[in-house]
C-alpha cells in the first residue's frame, strides 16, 4: 500500500478513516453529527426561526381578538379552545423547513459531498429531520409563553400538556418526511415549499382549530372527521385544556406510526435514485 | 494491476441524451489523470459514476479493485471529491465544516478538530476558519472545498475542473496543491478544459468528446498526434533576420513566418532539420537569444482531434 510512506504536508498521522469500519452504531452517530449541523445552521441565522415564532403569534392576535367574541362569546374562552390547535399547525408549518433545506442541500450539492463519504444513505437524512425538532420545541415555547402572556391556562395537569407537547411533535416529526421526500424529489427550494403550503392549508386549516365541528356544512364535517391534524388538534385540546382524550390520542399515534412507516422509506428510497 | 481506479465501457444515458457512449479511463497508482474535454463532453458524468454518485447503464468500474456499483461502501473509504458539484456547507464555518465530515469518516472529536485545523493551515485558510464558508473568496472557496475531500486520506482524488473559474495566480496555486498530493502518493483524476492545465498536472491525458475517449497518451505523444513541430528563432541582431530568414528556407524548403518582429518560426518535418538549423546558425556567426524546438500546443491537438475547438459547446448535456 502507497499510503503507509505517505508522510507529507497532507497525511502527518494515519489515525483517519482506516479504523472507520469498525466501530459500531455509525448510522446513529453520523446522524447526531448531521443533525448538529442543522443546529448550527438555526442557530447561525436566528431569522430562520422567525416564521415559525411570529407568524403563530400573529395568527393568535388576528383570531382570538377578531373572532373570540363572536364564536366562543368571550376571548378568553375562545384563546382556551384555540391555542392548544394552533401550536399543532405553527409546528405543523416548522416541518415545511426541512423540505426545503434539503433541496437546497441537493441544490448547492451538500448532499454529494455526504454522498460520496463511507456514511448510510439515510444518515443525511435523518439528521435533518431530527436536527429540525429544535425548531418544534422553539416553537412551542414561544406560543406556550405568548399564550400564557394573554391568559391561557393548562385546564389539565403539567404532565398531560407535556404530552400534548410531545404528542404534536412526534406528528410534525412524521409530517416532515413527507416534507423529505418533496425535497428529494423536486426541482427547486421554492417549489417544495410551494407544494408544502398547498398540501398544508386544507389539512390544518379543515379542521375544527378555530370552530367546532358541528358548525360546518356537511362536507366539511366529513373531511374535519378523516382528517388526522384534526385529531391532533382534537388530542391536544383534550391534553391541554380537558375534553376527550384516548380516542383522538390513539388516532394521532397511529397516524404518525402510518405516516413514518410509509414516507421515510420512501423519501430514503427517493433520495438513493437521485442521480 | 496497479491500477488506482480503471473504467472500462462506460455507457450512460439520460432520457433521450447520451452523456458517456462507452468510455475507458484508468490511472496508475501514485499519478494524474488528466480528463479533458470541452463542455457537455461528459466528463463530469464520468466522475460522478467513479464517486459512486451514479450508476452506468453499461460497463464497470473499479476503485482500488472495488466495483463502484456492488462494492460502493469500500470505494467511498478510498475516494476524495471536489467539484462543483460536491460542495461543502455555506452557513458553517471552515472549521466547522471539516469537522462535520470528520466525524462523518469516524474521527473522534479531538482527532476531528485536529485534522480541520491541520488542514486548512495547509491550505492557508487559518485566518478565515471561523467565518461562514459564503464569505470566502473563489480561491478560498476552492481551497476549502478542496481541503474538505482529503479530511480522510483518500488514496484517489477526484478534481472536476477545480480551476475553473479561478484567477492565473490563484490556478497557479491550486496546481502546486494538485503536485504536492500526487507527490505523497495519491491517484488524481483532474477533469479539465484547461489544455494548459492537464499538459502541466497530467502523467496522462484522455481526450474526451461527445462521450467517447477520441485520443488517449502522455502530453508529448498527443502533441504529436497533431503532427508538426515548429523551428523558433530569435537573433540576438535583430538586423540579421535576413540572412536567418534565409538559412531556415534552405534548411526545411519552406518560407519562415515573422509572428512577431524579430522571431522566426518554420514548421519542420523530422528532428534532424533542427540539428542542420543550429549548425548554419553557428557556421554564419549568427548568435541567437531564443532557439527551440517546439511542439504543437494542446489547442492545435484539440483541434486536430476533434475537428471543432476546445471551448465550443457542444449539445450533449453532462
Amino acid at each position: 500500500m502507497t499510503t503507509t510512506t505517505r508522510t507529507a504536508a497532507a497525511t502527518p498521522s494515519r489515525a483517519g478513516a482506516a479504523h472507520a469500519a469498525g466501530r459500531p452504531f455509525g448510522m446513529a452517530r453520523h446522524s447526531l453529527a448531521l443533525a448538529g449541523r442543522s443546529l448550527i445552521k438555526t442557530i447561525r441565522t436566528p431569522e430562520q426561526l422567525l416564521d415559525v415564532t411570529l407568524q403563530p403569534i400573529v395568527f393568535v392576535l388576528i383570531f382570538v381578538y377578531l373572532l373570540g367574541g363572536a364564536v366562543a362569546g368571550s376571548q378568553h374562552e375562545y384563546l382556551q379552545f384555540l391555542l392548544p390547535a394552533i401550536m399543532v399547525q405553527t409546528v405543523l408549518f416548522a416541518s415545511i423547513a426541512t423540505g426545503v433545506s434539503l433541496n437546497t442541500d441537493v441544490e448547492k450539492g451538500v448532499f454529494d459531498r455526504f454522498r460520496s463519504l463511507p456514511i448510510a444513505r439515510s444518515a443525511p437524512l435523518v439528521g435533518s429531520v431530527v436536527g429540525d425538532l429544535v425548531r418544534f420545541v422553539v416553537s412551542i415555547v414561544v406560543l406556550l409563553g405568548f399564550g400564557y402572556a394573554l391568559g391561557f391556562r393548562i385546564g389539565t395537569d403539567p404532565l398531560s400538556a407535556l404530552a400534548a407537547c410531545l404528542l404534536t411533535i412526534a406528528f410534525a416529526f412524521a409530517v416532515s418526511w413527507i416534507g423529505v421526500l418533496l425535497g428529494v424529489l423536486m426541482r427547486s427550494p421554492g417549489a417544495v415549499q410551494g407544494t408544502a403550503f398547498l398540501l398544508l392549508f386544507p389539512l390544518t386549516f379543515g379542521t375544527n382549530m378555530m370552530v367546532p365541528t358541528d358548525t360546518l356544512p356537511g362536507w366539511l364535517q366529513w373531511w374535519v372527521g378523516v382528517n388526522p391534524v384534526a385529531d391532533v388538534m382534537e388530542a391536544a385540546r383534550g391534553l391541554m385544556v380537558g375534553g376527550p382524550v384516548a380516542g383522538p390520542v390513539s388516532r394521532s399515534l397511529l397516524w404518525t406510526v402510518a405516516i413514518i412507516a410509509v414516507f421515510a422509506p420512501l423519501a430514503v428510497r427517493a433520495y438513493r435514485r437521485r442521480a | 494491476m496497479s491500477y488506482a481506479f480503471e473504467a472500462e465501457g462506460l455507457v450512460k444515458r439520460f432520457g433521450t441524451t447520451t452523456a458517456l457512449a462507452g468510455i475507458d479511463l484508468a490511472a496508475r497508482r501514485g499519478t494524474v489523470l488528466g480528463v479533458l474535454g470541452p463542455n457537455g463532453a461528459g466528463k463530469t458524468t464520468a466522475v460522478r459514476i467513479l464517486a459512486t454518485l451514479l450508476r452506468p447503464d453499461e460497463g464497470r468500474a473499479t476503485v482500488g479493485g472495488h466495483d463502484v456499483v456492488t462494492d460502493a461502501a469500500r470505494v467511498r473509504r478510498l475516494i476524495g471529491l471536489t467539484g462543483q458539484y460536491a460542495s461543502v456547507d455555506e452557513d458553517l464555518t471552515g472549521t466547522q465544516n471539516l469537522v462535520l465530515i470528520g466525524r462523518l469518516l469516524d474521527l473522534n472529536r479531538r482527532e476531528a478538530r485536529a485534522r480541520a485545523a491541520e488542514l486548512l493551515a495547509w491550505f492557508g485558510l487559518t485566518d478565515a476558519a471561523g467565518r461562514p464558508a459564503k464569505t470566502y473568496s473563489g480561491g478560498m472557496r476552492r481551497r476549502l472545498d478542496l481541503a474538505a475531500s482529503l479530511v480522510g486520506r483518500p488514496e484517489v482524488i477526484y478534481l472536476d475542473e477545480p480551476t475553473t473559474g479561478l484567477d492565473p495566480a490563484k490556478r497557479e496555486e491550486m496546481w502546486g496543491v494538485v503536485r504536492s498530493l500526487v507527490d505523497d502518493g495519491s491517484t488524481v483524476l483532474l477533469t479539465t478544459q484547461y489544455l494548459d492545465e492537464a499538459d502541466a498536472l497530467a502523467d496522462e491525458i484522455s481526450v474526451i468528446d461527445h462521450g467517447r475517449v477520441i485520443a488517449h497518451g502522455t502530453p508529448g505523444e498527443l502533441k504529436r498526434i497533431a503532427g508538426s513541430q515548429t523551428i523558433v528563432v530569435r537573433p540576438t541582431d535583430p538586423g540579421r533576420i535576413g540572412a536567418v530568414a534565409e538559412i531556415l528556407r534552405a534548411s526545411t524548403g519552406a518560407d519562415p513566418e515573422l509572428p512577431r518582429p524579430g522571431l522566426l518560426t518554420v514548421p519542420v518535418d523530422s528532428d534532424a532539420t533542427f540539428t542542420t538549423v543550429v549548425r548554419r546558425l553557428d557556421e554564419a556567426g549568427i548568435g541567437v537569444v531564443e532557439l527551440a524546438l517546439r511542439l504543437p500546443s494542446l489547442d492545435e491537438v484539440f483541434f486536430t482531434l476533434t475537428g471543432h475547438g476546445a471551448e465550443e459547446p457542444t449539445e450533449v448535456a453532462a
